[in-house]
C-alpha cells in the first residue's frame, strides 16, 4: 500500500486540494490501487499547492501544483512509485526553498497528521512538556529568558521576562492567553501552526501555565479562521483524552484547562488588552498601560497574553534547552523567525531561518522576484501598520533593531510585494481607511484623524492645493503618531509616511517644495 | 421562516446554556448568529436581562464587532477579501467585477436573497491571493473568470 500526502490546510484547500484529493481517492479505486491518502499541514510552498507528496523508500516525493484534470496523467506515469511527469518536484526536503530554512517551530509542520496526537508524540512532541513538569516554575521560565525568544507577534518583548513578571505576582487565578487574533495582511504563520500542528501550541500554552501557576488557558482566535478553529478543538479534546490537559496533566497533579475563544472581526482586537476586553464579553477598547497585563490581565488577574509562534516556540525550548534556541539568530534578535512571503511574489510561502537573512535574499533568493515578472517596487513589512520599503532598503536584515532603525517594522514577520503598476498614494489613503474601519474609537486622532487622513490624502491625490495639504497630512501623522494609546493609530503614520517619503511622485509631488 | 416564538426560544435556550461561562456574551452571540444567521434585535433585551448588562450595552458590543449582523444574510455569504496582500494581486478589480456582476455593493443582499457581499481584512490565504470565503468554503487565487464559475457551481447546487 502507498500513502500519499495531501494538505488539509486552508490555503492548499482554498487551491483545490480537498478536490484533488478526492479525484486521486477515486482514480485509484479505479485502476484497483491500494492507496491510503493522509491529509497533513503544509510544507509552505504554496505556489506547488496542491501539493501530492508520495512516500517512498528515498523519502517523499512532490508532485505539484496538481489539479484535478492532472489526476489521470499522473496515475499513467505511475507517479504512486515515483514515476516521472512535468509536475514531479524531487524529494520534498531537498526543494532549495526548503532545505535552506531552519525549522524549529515548524519542524513538524507538513510531516504529521495534525491532529494525531501519535505523530505528535513519535515526532518529538511533548517531550518539553516532561522536562518541564520535572521542573520548578523559576528555572522553566529560566530557559525562556535564556533562550532569547521574544514576542513573535510583533512587539518583540522578551517572553521571558513576562513570564517572570507573571510568575512572581500571587493570586489564587492567573490565565495564559493565546492571541491568535493574526489579524495583519501578509501573515498567515499562526494559521499553519493551529491547522498544521495544533498540539505545539497546546503544549507550549500547558508548559507557559505550569511555569507561572495558572490553571486556564484560552485561545482567542480570528472567526476568519474555521479551518483552525476545527482543528484545534480536535486537539484539544484528544489532548484532554489522553491526560495531557485537565486535572493531574500526566498524572503530575498539576491542573490546565484549556479552550477557545472566538474573535468577531475586530483588527482592534490583536492589541493584547483590547483582546482581554472582548474575552470578558465587552466592546474591545484598548485599555491604559500600566497595569500591565502581567500584573492585572483577564479579569484583573495576572495574565500573560503571548502570540501563537511564541507559544510554539516553547516546547522545543524546554525540550533542548533555552541555549539551543539562542544560538540561532544575530544580535538580540535570537532563534528563529518564520517569516511569511506573500503578496505579489512568485514563490509565495513560509520561510523559517535565523535572524540575519536581508529583505533582499527572502524576495528573489526565496521568493524568486515578483509573480507577474514586473520589477517589485514596494514591500510592505510588518501588516498593515509597518512601513513600505522602497527597493533601496532591500538589503536590511531581517532582525528587529535593523528595521527598528530605518522606521519600519519587522512584527510578525509578514511579508507583502508589490509590482510596479502600485500606486503608493491609494495604498497611503488606504492605511488610513483602515484605521477609520477598526479604530476601537477610544482616541480622538484615531477616531476622527483617520477620516481626515482619508480626505486630505485624496485632496493631494487630486492636486488640491499639495503647499496646504502634504505639510497637513504630515502634521496629521505626528499627532497620530504622539497622541494614539496603541499602535493602530500609533503606528498608521509608518505606511502613510513611508509612502510619501519614498514614493513622492505617486503623490503628484515633483518638486522638493512639495514634498516638505 | 422562524417566528418570534421561535426565535426567543431558540435565543433562550443558547443564553441559558452559555451564561455561566466567563465573559460570556460573545459566545451567546456567536452562538445566535451560528443558528439562526444574525442577531435579530428583539433578543437584545432577553440577553441583556440574563446577563445583567444595559440593552445599551449589549447593543454596543454587537454593533463594535463586524462579523456579527442584524439582518438575515442571504442564503450565503461572500466574504472578500480587501487588504493589502489581496490588492498587491488585483482585489480592486476584482471587487469592481464581483459587485457589478451580484448588482449590489459591500453589506447588501442580492434581491433574490442568494448571496450577500461582506469585506474581510484577511483570510490569512495570503500565500494565495486575491482570496475570498464563501460561507466555510474558501478559494484562493481568484479571478473574475475563476468568481464567475464558482457562484454559478454554488446556484447550481444550491
Amino acid at each position: 500500500m502507498t500513502t500519499l500526502y495531501i494538505s488539509c490546510d486552508s490555503a492548499a484547500v482554498a487551491l483545490g486540494a480537498d478536490r484533488v484529493a478526492a479525484a486521486v481517492v477515486r482514480e485509484a479505486g479505479q485502476r484497483g490501487l491500494d492507496i491510503q491518502v493522509r491529509r497533513n499541514g503544509s510544507r509552505g510552498l504554496f505556489w506547488l499547492e496542491p501539493m501530492v507528496e508520495v512516500v517512498t523508500d528515498k523519502g517523499r516525493l512532490a508532485y505539484g501544483p496538481v489539479q484535478v484534470k492532472d489526476v489521470p496523467t499522473l496515475f499513467d506515469a505511475g507517479f504512486i512509485e515515483g514515476g516521472n511527469h512535468p509536475l514531479a518536484l524531487g524529494l520534498t526536503e531537498e526543494l532549495p526553498y526548503f532545505k535552506k530554512q531552519q525549522r524549529l517551530t515548524f519542524a513538524r509542520i507538513g510531516i504529521t497528521d495534525p491532529v494525531s496526537l501519535d505523530d505528535y508524540v513519535a515526532h518529538e512532541g511533548y517531550r518539553g512538556l516532561k522536562n518541564a513538569l520535572a521542573m520548578s516554575g523559576a528555572d522553566i521560565v529560566k530557559h525562556v529568558t535564556d533562550s532569547g525568544l521574544r514576542g513573535r507577534g510583533g512587539a518583540a518583548f522578551p517572553t521571558g521576562i513576562k513570564w517572570n513578571t507573571v510568575l512572581n505576582t500571587p493570586s489564587e487565578q492567573k490565565y495564559i492567553l493565546c492571541n491568535a487574533d493574526e489579524g495583519d495582511s501578509g501573515t498567515f504563520s499562526d494559521r499553519m501552526v493551529m491547522e498544521g500542528d495544533p498540539y505545539v501550541l497546546i503544549e507550549g500554552m500547558t508548559i507557559a501555565g505550569i511555569a507561572v501557576g495558572a490553571t486556564q488557558g484560552y485561545i482567542y482566535l480570528r472567526v476568519e479562521y474555521p479551518h483552525a478553529h476545527r482543528a484545534l478543538n480536535e486537539a484539544i479534546a484528544r489532548a484532554y483524552k489522553a491526560g495531557y490537559l485537565g486535572d493531574n496533566i500526566q498524572g503530575s497533579g498539576k491542573t490546565f484547562n484549556l479552550e477557545v475563544r472566538l474573535g468577531a472581526g475586530a483588527y482592534i482586537c490583536g492589541e493584547e488588552t483590547s483582546l482581554m476586553e472582548s474575552l470578558e464579553g465587552k466592546r474591545g477598547l484598548v485599555r491604559f498601560k500600566p497595569p500591565l497585563p502581567a500584573v492585572s490581565g483577564l479579569f484583573g488577574k495576572p495574565t500573560i497574553v503571548n502570540n501563537v509562534i511564541s507559544l510554539a516556540s516553547v516546547p522545543i525550548i524546554l525540550d533542548k534547552g533555552g541555549d539551543y534556541y539562542r544560538d540561532f539568530g544575530m544580535g538580540r534578535s535570537r532563534g528563529t523567525l518564520p517569516l511569511q512571503l506573500a503578496g505579489n511574489i512568485k514563490h509565495p510561502g513560509l520561510v523559517e531561518v535565523a535572524f540575519g537573512l536581508t529583505l533582499r535574499e527572502l524576495l528573489y533568493d526565496f521568493g524568486g522576484g515578483s509573480a507577474t515578472g514586473r520589477p517589485i517596487k514596494a514591500v510592505q513589512v510588518g501588516g498593515p501598520l509597518g512601513a513600505y520599503l522602497p527597493e533601496s532598503q532591500f538589503d536590511t536584515p531581517l532582525d528587529y533593531e535593523a528595521f527598528a532603525a530605518i522606521w519600519a517594522v519587522l512584527g510578525h514577520g509578514g511579508i507583502v510585494a508589490f509590482d510596479d503598476t502600485v500606486d503608493m498614494a491609494q495604498m497611503a489613503r488606504y492605511s488610513m481607511e483602515f484605521c477609520k474601519i477598526e479604530s476601537c474609537g477610544k482616541c480622538t486622532p484615531c477616531r476622527i484623524g483617520s477620516t481626515r487622513g482619508m480626505e486630505v490624502i485624496t485632496d493631494i491625490m487630486e492636486g488640491r492645493d499639495l503647499n496646504k495639504n502634504v505639510p497637513l497630512l504630515r502634521d496629521l501623522c505626528n499627532t497620530l503618531l504622539n497622541g494614539s494609546l496603541c499602535a493602530l493609530g500609533g503606528m498608521t503614520p509608518y505606511p502613510v509616511l513611508s509612502a510619501l517619503n519614498h514614493f513622492p511622485e505617486d503623490f503628484g509631488i515633483t518638486g522638493q517644495a512639495d514634498a516638505a | 421562516m422562524t417566528d418570534s416564538g421561535t426565535i426567543q426560544t431558540t435565543v433562550q435556550e443558547i443564553i441559558t446554556n452559555l451564561k455561566g461561562l466567563p465573559g460570556a456574551l460573545l459566545p451567546i452571540l456567536h452562538g445566535i448568529q451560528d443558528k439562526l444567521g444574525y442577531i435579530p434585535a428583539e433578543c437584545v433585551s432577553d440577553i441583556a436581562r440574563e446577563l445583567d448588562l444595559s440593552r445599551a450595552e449589549v447593543h454596543g458590543v454587537i454593533s463594535f464587532y463586524h462579523y456579527f449582523r442584524d439582518t438575515p444574510p442571504g442564503r450565503k455569504t461572500i466574504h472578500l477579501c480587501r487588504a493589502e496582500s489581496c490588492q498587491a494581486m488585483g482585489a480592486q478589480v476584482l471587487e469592481e467585477h464581483i459587485k457589478g456582476r451580484l448588482g449590489i455593493d459591500y453589506h447588501q443582499t442580492t434581491a433574490d436573497g442568494a448571496f450577500s457581499l461582506e469585506p474581510v481584512y484577511c483570510l490569512g490565504l495570503c500565500a494565495c491571493s486575491p482570496s475570498m470565503q464563501i460561507d466555510e468554503e474558501v478559494y484562493g487565487r481568484v479571478t473574475s473568470e475563476s468568481f464567475d464559475a464558482i457562484i454559478k457551481e454554488t446556484e447550481a447546487s444550491a
